[in-house]
């Protein structure tokens, strides 16, 4: 079975975010980047059906700029097999992302039987990679997977939806499977695993190559900016128990007649 | 004036809540609805009263439950058949999954979550948080139309005068095609509650909870507010909660009118998830934790003590 997963880096999550000079991005020198970590699940669970399946292969692929640290190699590391990098700026948007994805699965002439993916990537926050591949590619996908069991030829996904309720669904392969927290544990690439993963062949395309162009682009980016500041609140000292009852009172009188929220 | 789909799910017999903020925010432009399935007499009054000048239903096999495939097959013919500027849609869970491949028919370009826009000259600049809101950009679409949006829930509000229109019902056959990934069974959630991205009030526990015990008086304060209960990273790191609780960066942002963070110190990533909300109450016993920075009221304090007062007083008020 030929399994593919499609990881991003991305700024890791303790990142302040400072916009860059022109606003059509963000400041990207000194950022600590890591694999975005609903990827990590998408890797686990490839290594777990590689597993299962005697004779499998698992390919991860990604598409963005080579900063200091590849979040391929820490694939590689965790034991995947091989690895494709596409190269281009960290800016692209999802329709250019999904088409460059597509586009280096075609020119690696793999079939693709399961692709793996992240629910989402937590740097654009998009959601829209996984069903826009999915839809090029002509498979199913099934997103915000948080269970997956293999049995005769047939998969069941559970999908979480709103309030914690699950959408169980039955698929064959060829299927897309978008991961969320909570499917299994990823594991630590081991030392052994980072030693093997330096000798692990790693295939780089460009973006002409896998066939996407300027004109790709849908969606554009400017005035990037921080957040308003909010005004400084109001705190109230309720560490010595007698206050505990006059600050409580206090709040909920400012919930209802200042803020009117309850 | 923009042509204009605004594809709808109901609640109930009601339609969801943020499908009423979008149409509120499109007022002046030619507003039609879709949905997949029957409507009830209330919903197509509810969106008319909004602004829908049309309202579609879509009928077809196999489209009584949710599927990527089948949905977006079922939509993908119904919008190939007109010529729609901008469709919009709430991005819920099916929004979310729907919208991107419905996008991928007609390798159009879709805005994601966006929290404000407005469509001036027929062209969409909409605005959305990234980095799980750490940074917002300024959002527009080129390419192949119609172009597609989601709206987060709970951020354009519902509008005050909504400017009504004639509502009138059309029934269309649709085919969803093949479904190759189908839902065969739906299985319930433990809490019949709203979830978090659209709770109107949120009560979220973080590690000084201690354990999932601890998790009762939250969902009793929870219970009088009509609230929906929420954790921090390190709570369900921790154990302490199912990581559908989560929110933050790797879990759930959220955007409620009223939040009430309970024992969160205030990470970078979990203020990023709910900075948005509209009114933030802490209570910390730590004076100097980062949540009382984006509090509008803090309380240094006892969590254990303060919120079964909290809920005793709110109790009190809300009879």
């Amino acid at each position: 079975m030929n399994i593919l997963v499609c990881i991003k880096q991305v700024p890791d999550t303790e990142t302040k975010i400072v916009p860059n000079q022109d606003s059509n991005f963000i400041e990207t020198n000194s950022i600590k980047w890591i694999m975005n970590p609903y990827d990590e699940f998408a890797v686990e669970q490839a290594l777990q059906v590689k597993a299962a399946n005697p004779g499998s292969s698992v390919t991860v692929i990604r598409v963005g700029k080579v900063h200091d640290t590849e979040a391929l190699r820490t694939a590689l590391a965790m034991g995947a097999d091989e690895a494709i990098l596409v190269e281009a700026e960290d800016n692209l948007d999802s329709y250019m992302t999904a088409k460059a994805l597509k586009g280096s699965i075609d020119k690696s002439g793999k079939s693709a039987d399961l692709i793996f993916t992240g629910k989402q990537a937590i740097d654009d926050d998009c959601l829209q990679v996984p069903q826009l591949l999915a839809q090029m590619m002509g498979i199913p996908s099934v997103s915000v997977v948080v269970g997956f069991e293999q049995s005769e030829g047939k998969l069941v996904l559970k999908r979480e939806v709103e309030g914690g309720a699950l959408e169980v669904y039955e698929a064959e392969s060829p299927v897309l499977v978008a991961c969320n927290k909570g499917l299994n544990t990823p594991r630590y690439a081991s030392l052994p695993g980072i030693m093997k993963a330096k000798r692990k062949p790693l295939a780089k395309y460009s973006l002409s190559d896998v066939g996407v162009q300027a004109e790709d682009r849908r969606v554009h980016y400017s005035n990037f900016h921080l957040p308003p500041e909010k005004p400084p609140g109001k705190t109230f000292d309720a560490s010595d128990e007698s206050k505990e009852l006059e600050v409580v009172q206090q709040v909920v009188n400012l919930l209802r007649n200042e803020a009117k929220v309850i | 004036m923009a042509k204009i789909l605004v594809l709808t799910e109901t609640s109930g017999n009601n339609v969801k809540p943020v499908t009423l903020e979008i149409l509120g925010k499109l007022n002046g432009q030619d507003i039609e609805v879709a949905s997949l399935g029957e409507l009830s007499s209330e919903a197509i009054e509810q969106l008319a009263k909004h602004g829908a000048s049309k309202v579609h239903t879509l009928r077809g096999e196999n489209l009584s439950v949710y599927s990527p495939e089948g949905y977006s097959q079922a939509y993908s013919g119904f919008l190939k058949s007109n010529s729609y500027d901008y469709v919009f849609a709430g991005a819920t869970s099916q929004g979310k999954d729907l919208i991107p491949r419905l996008a991928g028919h007609f390798d159009a370009g879709m805005a994601s979550e966006v929290t404000n826009f407005v469509i001036e000259n027929d062209e969409f600049h909409g605005t959305r948080p990234l980095f799980a809101g750490k940074c917002l950009a300024k959002v527009e679409i080129k390419g192949p139309k119609p172009h597609f949006v989601t709206v987060r829930p709970n951020s354009l509000g519902l509008p005050e005068a909504p400017a009504p229109n004639s509502g009138e019902k059309s029934t269309v056959e649709v085919n969803p095609g093949t479904i190759r990934a189908f839902v065969k069974e739906v299985i319930k959630g433990a809490s019949e509650k709203l979830d978090l991205t659209e709770a109107n009030i949120i009560v979220s526990g973080g590690r000084a909870m201690k354990n999932s015990e601890n998790f009762k008086i939250l969902d009793e304060l929870a219970e009088v507010l009509g609230a929906t209960v929420g954790a921090s990273r390190a709570a369900v790191d921790s154990g302490y909660a199912p990581h559908n609780m989560q929110v933050g960066q790797t879990g759930k942002t959220v955007s409620p009118s009223l939040y009430i963070a309970c024992g969160i110190s205030g990470a970078i990533q979990h203020l990023a998830g709910m900075r948005t909300s509209k009114v933030i109450v802490a209570i910390n016993t730590d004076p100097d934790a980062p949540i009382f920075t984006k509090a509008d009221y803090g309380i240094v304090g006892d969590l254990f003590k303060i919120i079964p007062l909290l809920t005793e007083e709110f109790k009190k008020t809300l009879s």
